[in-house]
């Protein structure tokens, strides 16, 4: 299988504090990654380093076998879309919410309002086009979020927590969604998540993540019934 | 009634109005041009003294003109560092004492206006691929509705001072005479009834200038 991201022994501070020490992770290109953890473990913190908005102190990050410091930090984001668990959609219109990662590309107009038509239409967003993204609901608010990253058409796609914030049914729907769209376009996921279902139905591997370090990693079946020692069975409440 | 007329097409009050609007307008491009990136990095950035810096800057908020009359006519004096420059009592060093008096205000309001923006914003948008101009300009388009009340603050701050005014421009009539200083004047001279409308002039101009930033800013406040 073709590796995307390798991870090696990277460790990562803040505020002079260790929040990461992993010393080995595969990201594999088209599979959705699930990283589940208590809170506060570094799941977030691992999430900023793969998006390159933490630098590691230690350790290396291989994109497509070479070292993520061979390229540029700009170029490195602007493969990759990041969704966080609030939408912080901007105070414009819909549709300029989602164009905005396209914009920051300098797209030409055209091919901007075409990309844009057509997620907004993929994630049932067309009737919302030119409301205001701050007065959206929280569901609604999510799938602009998410379709400001797929209009990316990113090689790396980054979810923190998506779908904490929404009242379950819609959340059931969004993750329905989701899941559809990720099999249709085979993108690359890592998605951080505290909630077993949520990573059993979207993820091909789930890696557990245990005080910024990675215990475990399998496919969910055997993570959830296999748990590799007693921390991952207390974490998993087995 | 009659006064009012007599004034309004005084060419003198034209001129001192002018005169006004320029040098508090120029004052406060300067300002807008030296506290948005200012406020925005204080807002923004994180290094050593930040804190030191945001006290010194909301000190600056609340500096007297006439202290700030009072360094920038001693700096300019025959005898101070620039008395070269021989720019006391001309326009030049009104704008100066201004820029002093309208740069604080804007610089801090522009911080406070960015800092109350989600920090996670400028995760997010480097996360679609901003670079930090395009990150910069999308957070002032984010918070465009405190920063124009920082310029409107800023604006305010100058085009009704008294005290820098006339300590480095000296009032000199058809040279640095400008509203406020000409009031002051008046109310010496015991003409109040001039001093009186000058005034409401000066009210009436601030007032449309405000009329219209505040205009454009509700006009961004009803598309939200």
């Amino acid at each position: 299988m073709n590796t995307l991201i390798e991870i090696k022994d990277l460790v990562v501070r803040r505020d002079k504090r260790q929040v990461l020490g992993i010393e080995s992770l595969c990201v594999h290109k088209g599979e959705v990654l699930a990283i589940v953890g208590p809170n506060g473990t570094g799941k977030s913190s691992l999430l900023l380093t793969l998006a390159r908005l933490l630098e590691p102190e230690e350790g290396d990050m291989l994109w497509n076998g070479a070292p993520y410091r061979q390229h540029n930090a700009l170029a490195y984001r602007r493969r990759i879309a990041l969704v966080l668990q609030e939408p912080l959609l901007l105070d414009t219109s819909v549709f300029e919410n989602v164009a905005i990662g396209l914009r920051f590309r300098g797209l030409p107009s055209n091919q901007v309002r075409e990309n844009v038509q057509n997620w907004l239409v993929r994630l049932g967003l067309e009737k919302l086009y030119d409301r205001n993204g701050a007065r959206l609901s929280g569901g609604e608010a999510q799938r602009v979020s998410l379709a400001r990253a797929f209009v990316l058409d990113p090689e790396l796609l980054l979810l923190d927590e998506p779908f904490s914030a929404l009242d379950a049914p819609t959340r059931l729907r969004l993750l329905h969604d989701l899941k559809t769209i990720l099999q249709e376009t085979d993108t690359t996921t890592v998605l951080i998540t505290h909630d077993f279902k949520e990573a059993a139905h979207l993820a091909s591997r789930v890696a557990v993540m245990l005080e910024g370090r990675i215990v475990q990693v399998g496919t969910p079946q055997q993570v959830f019934s296999n748990p590799a020692n007693p921390q991952v069975t207390a974490f998993l409440g087995m | 009634m009659e006064l009012f007329n007599t004034i309004f097409s005084d060419p003198e009050v034209l001129e001192v109005t002018l005169l006004s609007l320029k040098v508090s307008g120029i004052a406060t491009l300067i300002s807008v041009l030296l506290g948005l990136p200012f406020g925005t990095l204080l807002a923004l950035a994180k290094f050593p003294g930040r804190s030191f810096l945001l006290t010194v800057v909301n000190t600056g908020m609340a500096l007297p003109p006439v202290v700030v009359g009072l360094a920038v006519a001693m700096s300019l004096w025959r005898s101070g560092p620039f008395g070269d420059l021989r720019l006391i009592y001309t326009p030049t060093a009104i704008i100066i004492a201004q820029t002093i008096i309208a740069a604080p205000v804007v610089t801090g309001l522009t911080s406070a206006a960015l800092q109350q923006l989600d920090p996670r914003l400028q995760l997010q948008l480097l996360g679609l691929g901003a670079s930090t101009p395009q990150m910069v300009v999308t957070l002032w388009r984010e918070a465009r509705l405190p920063l124009l009340a920082a310029l409107m603050a800023g604006f305010g701050s100058v085009i009704s001072e008294v005290g820098a005014s006339m300590m480095v421009g000296g009032n000199i009539k058809g040279s640095t005479r400008v509203l406020t200083t000409a009031i002051v004047l008046e109310t010496n001279k015991g003409e109040f009834e001039r001093a009186v409308i000058l005034g409401i002039f000066l009210l009436i101009i601030t007032f449309l200038i405000n009329y219209a930033l505040t205009w454009i800013q509700q006009r961004g406040a009803k598309q939200r």
